[in-house]
């Protein structure tokens, strides 16, 4: 589902949001304003691509791909920390 | 998904977390460097670089169902987390037919929203029912 990440030693651009500017896609919406999307409750979550890794693979993934799914989406604060 | 590069998800999934969950994490691990996706979910703490502990349920629509975010030094609870998907997808299986109470669990009774429970709530459910097994 996910595809496979070309890696080298540049740190990777990271995660992209629909619809939100970035330093790379600016160009392509020069016309657009910067909005911040605010997630709301019983509204489509905004579709993102991020970097990661999964059972030794480093991929890239898409949340839009696992439509169909129910998908459990947790955020937390850092690797090797404590709780 | 956490601020960490996947380098950093790998060698903690090498070194720590498969300790503790036999044959590493299955799931994927995330990176959200600069804090993107978690800015635009409203979790991430630009002061501190981090994301808090935001956890967001999506069903197969895409629509978000529920959320549930903490500071830090708190972790999530998740029979809960699993609680409120098995919740949902009992709704969404019944097409709104049915919803749950407070303190539902798997087997327990669901409410059947209409006109004639308008009222009549307290004759199909009391509140022992949501706090006992």
């Amino acid at each position: 589902m996910a595809k496979e990440l070309d890696i080298s030693c540049a740190r990777p651009v990271g995660s992209e949001v629909e619809g939100v500017l970035t330093d790379s896609n600016t160009k392509k919406h020069e016309s657009k304003k910067e909005e911040k999307t605010m997630i709301m409750i019983g509204r489509e979550a905004p579709d993102f691509t991020a970097p990661g890794y999964q059972n030794g693979n480093f991929l890239n993934f898409k949340l839009s791909d696992y439509r169909d799914k129910w998908v459990l989406l947790c955020f937390y604060p850092g690797d090797f920390t404590f709780v | 998904m956490s601020v960490d590069s996947m380098f950093v998800h790998k060698m903690w999934d090498e070194t720590e977390l498969s300790k503790m969950v036999p044959g590493g994490i299955p799931f994927p691990m995330l990176s959200d460097a600069a804090g993107r996706v978690g800015s635009t979910y409203g979790v991430y703490d630009p002061e501190a670089g981090v994301e808090t502990r935001g956890r967001f349920i999506i069903d197969p629509d895409g629509i978000i169902q529920g959320y549930e975010v903490l500071t830090p030094p708190v972790g999530r609870n998740v029979a809960e987390s699993l609680r409120q998907i098995r919740a949902f997808q009992l709704v969404r299986k019944t097409k709104g037919k049915e919803a749950t109470p407070s303190g539902w669990q798997p087997g327990k009774p669901t409410l059947k929203p209409g006109i004639d429970l308008v009222g009549k709530v307290w004759e199909v459910w009391n509140t022992d029912m949501a706090f006992k097994d």
